[in-house]
């Protein structure tokens, strides 16, 4: 069973709508002994990363979260948490990556937001990707990127400047584009997720 | 690299789609949840969903449909029609939809795109435009264009993006139901001038009219709606033909 944490940040309908088409079950998380009940936890994220970051501390769920042993991916903003710092905000955030999210703006000469199928290259033989193949277009709709780094990269992804389409260390995983919006190959991606 | 997006257009009334020709006759074309579930198997991107008599009658976008085709489809979808105010948005926000397009609410009420994007963030809100060539000028047309403004189209959707619109969806009035192509002229025209995606709506008649308007308006995404619907394009011989084009395409 998968275990959503459940701290308002975005609507997770489409989230639920994908794991239910793949027969994977899950929970929502809402207290400090939920996380107790599930195999693997997700952190979705939509919006704003230092309005969500503020909704996660107001859950009291940042400790346990940290302490993890599970898998845990992040999706999207919720990747985005997991590292150091956003421009977003200008945000400290859950730092279990010591990476930036940093803005698109002025970095870049391309339309922002970065919306839309982009082609991504699995690094670092990343299991989230396993019957993935490199160069597999996934739905990405963000403004802000975490930074590519040799060593945490699961996928890169290049939109004026190579960004990380994935990142993993140790049982925390991230995504930067909507597996749940991603035709197939998001589900599968899912489906790797929950066999881990 | 970030690829072209190929999106068809599902006009929605009673739960059924249709299809104006200039938005006058409407014919029936189906099942939307099973058109949009068929249409996600044949690769197209993205899908927008119009309840096209919801402006006049008032009606809102049916819900049920919206939590149906969230379920049952795995690629991003726009629902647009009747969307008034900040709880119209909401709900659709968590019946499952991705973005709402708005139109005619816009232009009465500018405020609310700002109101929408802090809200719900910038990627939400799509803003939808009628646009009709005038006595040597494009000004934003309303109900389905019928109704002129006093409003230049360019001015309108250099407006929108500043106040915080995600997305432009541009329908030329003068080439919807021809099928002689896209307006590329103006398309290239508000491209040069936006820095938030541009999705191109009114005139495909065949493949090249795609290939025409990505290479000479570098859209972001073109929309049809019947040429799909009848099958007159399929959408995986579009991808090859704009591939064998040297666009990108998923």
């Amino acid at each position: 069973m998968i275990g959503i944490v459940n701290y308002g940040a975005g609507n997770i309908f489409s989230l639920t709508a994908a794991l239910d088409r793949i027969n994977v079950s899950y929970g929502m998380i809402n207290s400090k002994e939920d996380f107790d009940l599930y195999e693997r936890i997700i952190i979705p994220g939509v919006g704003h990363a230092g309005a969500a970051m503020q909704k996660l501390q107001d859950t009291g769920l940042v400790d346990t979260i940290l302490a993890l042993k599970k898998p845990v991916l992040g999706i999207c903003v919720g990747m985005q948490l997991m590292t150091s710092f956003s421009e977003e905000g200008n945000a400290n955030l859950l730092n279990i990556f010591p990476l930036k999210t940093l803005h698109f703006d002025n970095r870049i000469g391309h339309k922002v937001p970065h919306m839309g199928w982009n082609s991504i290259k699995i690094e670092n033989n990343c299991p989230l990707f396993h019957g993935i193949m490199d160069n597999t277009y996934f739905y990405f709709v963000h403004s802000y990127f975490i930074e590519r780094d040799e060593k945490s990269v699961g996928a890169s992804c290049e939109y004026g400047l190579p960004f990380a389409a994935a990142i993993q260390k140790d049982n925390f995983f991230g995504v930067q584009f909507h597996p749940e919006k991603s035709g197939a190959f998001g589900e599968q991606l899912l489906l790797n997720f929950s066999r881990f | 690299m970030l690829a072209k997006r190929i999106i068809p257009c599902l006009d929605v009334k009673d739960g059924r789609t249709v299809k104006g020709v200039n938005f006058v006759d409407l014919r029936d074309a189906g099942d939307p949840v099973e058109l949009a579930w068929q249409y996600s198997e044949q690769g197209a991107d993205e899908l927008v969903f119009l309840d096209i008599t919801a402006t006049h009658e008032g009606r809102k976008t049916t819900i049920d449909l919206v939590k149906a085709v969230a379920r049952q489809v795995n690629i991003p979808f726009t629902i647009g029609g009747g969307i008034n105010e900040m709880r119209d948005a909401e709900i659709l926000l968590n019946s499952g939809a991705d973005k709402i397009s708005i139109n005619s609410a816009a232009v009465r009420n500018p405020q609310l795109i700002d109101d929408l994007a802090k809200a719900f963030g910038t990627q939400f809100v799509v803003i939808a435009v009628d646009t009709r060539f005038v006595e040597g000028k494009n000004y934003v047309h309303l109900r389905g264009g019928r109704d002129k403004t006093t409003i230049e189209t360019e001015n309108w959707i250099k407006e929108a993006e500043s106040r915080g619109a995600g997305e432009i969806l541009l329908t030329s009035m003068d080439h919807d139901g021809t099928k002689n192509g896209f307006d590329n002229g103006l398309l290239k025209k508000i491209n040069d001038h936006i820095n938030i995606p541009l999705i191109a709506s009114g005139g495909a008649g065949s493949q090249q009219h795609f290939v025409d308007t990505f290479l000479d308006a570098n859209v972001d995404a073109a929309l049809a709606a019947s040429v799909f619907h009848y099958g007159e394009i399929l959408i995986p011989e579009l991808k090859s033909t704009l591939r064998s084009n040297g666009i990108i395409v998923r």
